[in-house]
């Protein structure tokens, strides 16, 4: 089982986000199961919605208290609230922001982690330049998709064109695209900075 | 057809392929997705021959959709929490007529305080209204329970309910397989009432009747359900062999062949019941779950079939009964009358509060010791109540309970869970 948590505020998507990333993993043939954190919703309040994928059924519903990957949508979180609450070392981390983790004051903390899987991605100027409002759900899934394995990017454009239709779509297929494309150049240029 | 999609989108699709002709609505999390993709689905047409009624309260829901069922026509409503309990006149109405309404109840909690979150009091405080009640533990089930309930109902002239947690499942995305409209067909006949309001022959439903006959009346409700105890696995059955997989029937044992310890519980908690029994099961532990379908009527005869080779019972309930404990569990020790065994209480989840593996372990490695108590609340957090405790000592005007809680409680939005 693989488990996501995505954390962000009300109006960023997060619940739309973790259904969407369900629902590219059912397309790609596996069990998934995403739900909110079930609070009073309101805009700009901190909000959690989780997502597990699994090769078989999954029985169980509990909060996802041990995520193999988070998702931060919103980085004025960080110090607000305790995201990374039973994440694993060799846990995926993906932050929306044009920061570093260093800039971020995360560089100590995240020492021990497998570089490879902290990624930074600027998804919310994504979102403004495709979708035209600051959504950084849908960059986030494209930059998640990117990581590889658990959902394809073409299972993200199905998923988005599940829950949106139109303009919007499209718009969002677009956001989801750069945001993949843009990780995957960042892990190439990593590459060749090793490389040479 | 297999798709990914909301729990309540998945009981509206299956609403919608039981070809429902009037739907009552008043909007109450978290059951409004149901009847707002409901009405979508007449507004464009999707769903024809079907009158989608926006009422003003939840009482009238259940009026309007009494009415409707009076005069033949197959009705459906949805409600939860306050919901339910603001129609509680209309509800008794609804089964002491005999009117075969389908509702779905998206369980959550009663106030006060206020608690928009998941557990059962609100279909348990209804359980002796006279209404058929089953309960879902996935969102598939929920969504087989309704085509099965529309089923049962009409052939006893009997309203069910079919609860489903509210958030938990109502508002999970996972995979469903939404049968076609020929296969519903082939389970679900036209409604052919037994009683129907007819201007072509005129009779009168809801006499007044004094105690010449009243206990005769309810006694056949009664008798119905009994009834029902049979069909439940008929149709259940029935239901396989048409829709290819189980969904429905009284009950569901798992691992309890022999198993020591056996947890009892209702709804969708029992998948996490289940991952633990599957971990305490590795490590040698004989134990196994018992869950719940038929609430009402209770399987008393397969419920104790169940858990007579235990050794102890522990009924994990997401309801209270105030100033006795057990709501689930009282009915379980009918079940289990003249046995000897262990019998455990555990309330758990009130208000939304997470039933998690690492509490659950706790719980039954206490229970399998015989160390647990007999009424045990989960995760309950005695400091808060201590601290109530103390200031209700200190001082008379000690302040509203839920307040000062919450001031003790500070920040809860940094949570995860």
């Amino acid at each position: 089982m693989f488990q996501v948590r995505i954390h962000g505020r009300g109006g960023q998507g997060v619940v739309t986000g973790a259904e969407m990333l369900s629902i590219a993993a059912f397309l790609g043939g596996r069990h998934a199961q995403a739900f909110p954190s079930f609070g009073s919703e309101r805009t700009g309040a901190p909000v959690v919605a989780f997502c597990r994928m699994d090769d078989k059924p999954i029985r169980l519903r509990e909060p996802i208290m041990e995520p193999d990957a988070l998702i931060i949508q919103d980085p004025t979180l960080l110090h607000q609230v305790d995201l990374f609450a039973g994440l694993r070392r060799d846990g995926y981390i993906l932050i929306n922001t044009n920061r570093s983790f260093d800039e971020l004051g995360l560089g100590e903390f995240v020492k021990d982690f497998r570089h490879d899987r902290l990624l930074t991605v600027p998804a919310t100027e994504i979102a403004l330049k495709h979708v035209g409002r600051p959504v950084p759900n849908v960059p986030l899934l494209g930059a998640f998709a990117a990581l590889g394995g658990l959902v394809t990017i073409d299972a993200v454009h199905s998923a988005i064109r599940e829950k949106f239709s139109g303009k919007l779509a499209e718009g969002n297929v677009a956001a989801a695209d750069a945001a993949c494309r843009f990780v995957l150049e960042e892990e190439e240029a990593a590459r060749h900075a090793q490389a040479n | 057809m297999l798709k990914q999609t909301e729990g309540s989108r998945a009981v509206a699709e299956a609403v919608a392929l039981c070809r429902p002709e009037v739907i009552c609505a008043y909007p109450i999390s978290p059951q409004t997705h149901i009847v707002e993709g409901l009405g979508e689905m007449v507004k464009s047409g999707a769903l024809s021959r079907c009158e989608f009624i926006n009422v003003e309260s939840e009482f009238a829901a259940m009026s309007v959709a009494i009415g409707a069922s009076a005069a033949g026509a197959r009705a459906y409503t949805a409600t939860a929490s306050q919901g339910l309990l603001f129609m509680a006149e209309a509800v008794y109405n609804a089964s002491g007529l005999g009117l075969p309404i389908v509702m779905t109840v998206a369980n959550r909690a009663i106030g006060a305080p206020i608690n928009i979150w998941n557990d059962h009091s609100d279909s348990m405080s209804q359980r002796d209204c006279g209404w058929i009640q089953l309960f879902a533990e996935t969102n598939q089930e929920a969504l087989d329970l309704h085509i099965q309930a529309f089923r049962l109902g009409e052939e006893l002239s009997l309203p069910v309910m079919v609860c489903m947690d509210g958030f938990i499942l109502t508002h999970a995305y996972e995979r469903v397989d939404m049968p076609t409209q020929q296969q519903v067909d082939a389970y679900l006949p036209p409604y052919e009432p037994r009683q129907v309001l007819d201007p072509d022959a005129p009779v009168s439903i809801g006499a007044m009747v004094g105690p010449e006959a009243f206990m005769e009346v309810r006694y056949l409700a009664h008798a119905k359900q009994m009834q029902a105890l049979e069909l439940i696995p008929q149709h259940a059955a029935e239901f396989r062999s048409i829709f290819g997989r189980d969904s429905g029937g009284l009950v569901r044992p798992y691992r309890c062949e022999d198993a020591e310890t056996i947890v009892v519980a209702l709804g969708s908690v029992l998948g996490t019941v289940k991952d633990t029994v599957d971990e305490l099961r590795d490590s040698g532990e004989r134990v196994g779950v018992l869950g719940i379908t038929s609430f009402r009527p209770f399987p008393l005869a397969a419920v104790r079939e169940a858990l007579e080779g235990a050794q102890r019972v522990v009924v994990l309930e997401k309801s209270l009964a105030v100033g006795i404990g057990g709501i689930v569990s009282t009915n379980v020790r009918m079940a289990l009358s003249g046995l000897h065994l262990h019998g455990y209480t555990v309330v758990a989840g009130l208000g939304g509060r997470a039933i998690t593996r690492a509490s659950l372990h706790r719980m039954l490695r206490d229970a399998i010791a015989d160390r647990l108590e007999p009424l045990t609340f989960l995760d309950l957090d005695w400091k808060l109540v201590n601290n109530v405790l103390a200031r209700e000592k200190q001082q008379r005007r000690s302040g509203p309970i839920a307040e000062g809680m919450l001031r003790d409680v500070g920040v809860v939005a940094s949570r995860v869970s």
